[in-house]
């Protein structure tokens, strides 16, 4: 008798649950923005260069969050703010498609999959995959990871992408890339793969890394936006267009990769 | 909710497996360990009384996943290579042998004051009086108590989620990643997890009932 | 050497308490919250009220059989799907008040069950309804006897709120990973303080609570 009862709720709940699964935050974000002058960005937390929490002040910094800050002005006026919500390569899309945030710029590349789900501004930046492995390291390129063990982030692409140019590489996931760098250097893996600007900052802070083999795809990083958003994707792309003609993209391009050694930042002019 | 299920049957049973396998070794070790320092406590030495405090307050007051963590980035660090999954197991092993080691030391003290004494004049040894007497006793009365770590440790071992240990956590948060449909995938990891530790809950619930 | 010194340089151990007051915030709110609730639930689970105490039971057993971890992301992932979009402290507070009550529902309910046999007929022969014999006379017993395991529940939720860190709550565990994130040589000179940190509040707790705990019994 009382097993029976117990059934009861829980399938209830499970269908309570399950059945909301499919509603976005359907209300205008372009409205909500103008009325509260106030555009809330999802953006990461250790991504240094990107977007990274800066210990002594606890603030987000990087081209992301200046990026971020540009769009915001372009959209909202002089007045507009900017508001930084902490998310990781797992939590970033629940996060868009539940509307706690209206926009994530996260390094996040334009894929078909994502697509399926999200929608996407222009690219704002033209990254690739690559490799960031020990000084000394046999692995020079994406093909000789066949049979080895590549970290990669949680909700990241990176395990697909391996997979394709090494079917027998075997993919560990991180929760984030200060566990995965230390994953790298305990050995726990051969290579870390993710996009090449991400790398080129890990090494910067990590003088026994190198980032090796080039970029082996092309990920063009985009502003992820809910599907239902028109006005404020046209928006956005109407504000990247004008920050790349103002030269002010440029200038925090110059201003945060100007001095990455091996990163040549040129090739990262949009037009 | 039954997509996952269909598209992702055997990720999913690779994940209970590891998840049950972690459990099991944890099980049997922090047993054995937790058995051991309970009775170590025993003896005489004040030395070797304090080793086993120390060991079980440490394990005790320090968060499993800083544990876990230390053994999967610190250890390959200066010593040897360990994967996510043996390094989750070690942590989840020390950490609850020293929870069942306070709970087999409780089963032995609510035993032990008469027991001991009955037992030590009919001729047996001290040790043999433990192991014969009072130890058989004092299982049987922490049973529910050795129960609700077993269940603990079975949802504790979803820590190696963030080690890269594949167990079902780990598989949830792979397959929401690539289908984009957090809550079902939770969801349906949720169930697997309630169908492996619900029954063993009423059961101790029924046995606690029954001893009682 | 200089690695250590750099690592403990005060911008760090800076960073760290902060984390630190969110650890602890986070954990007295959730323990004052999950006290009264598991408390209640505890009473209706054991008043064996028809359906009420089933369902409340049922809903104990679910949450208490559940990984925490899981628990925090069906609220900060699913709770959106019911209009409240809860920021990550919030989140963490209500997955933590939900798992926690669970637990303190049942050492509630195994408290009372504990004492009341004998009490409550006693209690209820002087003439006391079910409400006043819980209140005047079980309940006092009940508590006195579950501190320990209350304190030991407390240190429990200390610790857990490190599993927070899987949805980046700037607590504790997540600002040292954050720390060593920017600079791997950091990693063992973070873990061995957030070791020393973790140990030195939860343990003073448990010494507290056995202190507490033989004062009164």
């Amino acid at each position: 008798m009382k097993k029976k009862f117990w059934l009861v709720p829980l399938l209830f709940c499970m269908l309570f649950l399950s059945g909301c699964g499919q509603k976005v935050a359907d209300q205008a974000v372009l409205k909500n923005a103008q009325s509260s002058k106030t555009i809330t960005w999802g953006v990461e937390a250790d991504m240094k260069l990107f977007s990274l929490i800066d210990v002594r002040d606890d603030v987000h910094k990087g081209f992301e969050i200046d990026l971020a800050k540009a769009i915001t002005k372009q959209i909202l006026g002089p007045n507009g703010h900017a508001k930084f919500v902490t998310a990781t390569a797992q939590s970033r899309i629940p996060l868009l498609k539940n509307g706690n945030v209206d926009a994530v710029i996260a390094t996040m590349s334009i894929t078909p999959e994502r697509k399926k789900v999200i929608a996407f501004s222009n690219s704002y930046f033209n990254a690739g995959e690559s490799l960031l492995v020990p000084v000394h390291s046999r692995v020079k390129n994406v093909h000789d990871l066949n049979g080895k063990t590549v970290i990669g982030i949680v909700g990241d692409n990176s395990s697909e992408v391996v997979k394709k140019f090494a079917p027998k590489a075997k993919v560990i996931g991180m929760q984030n890339y200060g566990q995965a760098v230390s994953a790298l250097k305990s050995h726990q893996g051969d290579a870390l793969v993710s996009d090449n600007g991400v790398l080129y900052g890990l090494a910067v802070e990590n003088p026994s890394l190198v980032v090796t083999g080039g970029t082996f795809t092309k990920e063009p990083y985009g502003i992820a936006i809910n599907k239902q958003q028109k006005p404020f994707e046209r928006a956005v792309n109407r504000a990247i267009v004008q920050l790349e003609h103002s030269g002010e993209y440029n200038h925090l391009i110059k201003k945060w990769f100007g001095k990455v050694p091996g990163f040549n930042y040129k090739e990262m002019d949009q037009r | 909710m039954i997509n996952i299920f269909m598209h992702f049957g055997n990720q999913l049973l690779v994940g209970l497996g590891w998840t049950l396998l972690c459990s099991l070794i944890t099980l049997v070790f922090s047993l054995i360990i937790g058995t051991s320092l309970a009775l170590l406590q025993m003896l005489p030495s004040k030395l070797v009384h304090f080793l086993c405090r120390i060991y079980i307050e440490v394990f005790r007051n320090i968060p499993l996943l800083v544990i876990v963590m230390f053994f999967y980035l610190i250890i390959p660090l200066y010593f040897f290579k360990i994967n996510g999954f043996t390094a989750g197991t070690i942590g989840l092993t020390l950490y609850t042998s020293a929870f069942i080691a306070e709970i087999i030391r409780s089963g032995i003290q609510s035993v032990e004051a008469g027991q001991l004494e009955g037992s030590r004049s009919t001729g047996m040894t001290y040790w043999q009086a433990m192991r014969y007497v009072v130890l058989p006793q004092a299982f049987k009365i922490v049973i529910p108590s050795l129960g609700n770590q077993f269940v603990n440790l079975i949802k504790d071992s979803s820590i190696l989620a963030f080690v890269a240990g594949f167990d079902l956590l780990y598989q949830a948060n792979a397959i929401a990643s690539t289908t984009f449909d957090t809550i079902n995938s939770y969801l349906v990891v949720g169930i697997l997890y309630l169908l492996l530790t619900m029954p063993l809950s009423y059961y101790m619930h029924y046995l606690e009932k029954r001893l009682s | 050497m200089q690695t250590w010194i750099n690592a403990f340089s005060w911008i760090n151990i800076r960073f760290l308490l902060l984390g630190l007051k969110v650890t602890l915030g986070i954990s007295v709110i959730v323990m004052v919250l999950s006290f009264v609730i598991g408390s209640l639930m505890g009473i209706l689970r054991f008043a064996k009220i028809k359906y009420v105490s089933a369902t409340v039971g049922f809903i104990v057993d679910v949450v208490r059989n559940l990984p925490l971890l899981l628990i925090i992301f069906f609220t900060y992932f699913g709770l959106p799907n019911f209009g409240y979009r809860p920021d990550v402290i919030p989140a963490a507070i209500i997955a933590m008040t939900v798992f926690e009550s669970g637990m303190i529902a049942e050492i509630v309910r195994s408290g009372i069950q504990s004492v009341a046999t004998g009490q409550m007929e006693g209690a209820r022969s002087t003439g006391m309804n079910f409400a006043q014999a819980m209140w005047h006379v079980v309940l006092p017993q009940a508590y006195k006897h579950m501190i320990p395991t209350l304190v030991s529940q407390l240190v429990s939720l200390i610790k857990d709120t490190s599993l927070a860190t899987i949805i980046v709550v700037p607590e504790m565990t997540q600002q040292a990973q954050i720390v060593y994130g920017q600079n791997a040589n950091f990693t063992l000179p973070m873990f061995v303080a957030l070791a020393l940190l973790y140990f030195v509040v939860c343990f003073a707790l448990s010494l507290v609570g056995s202190l507490v705990g033989k004062q009164l019994n």
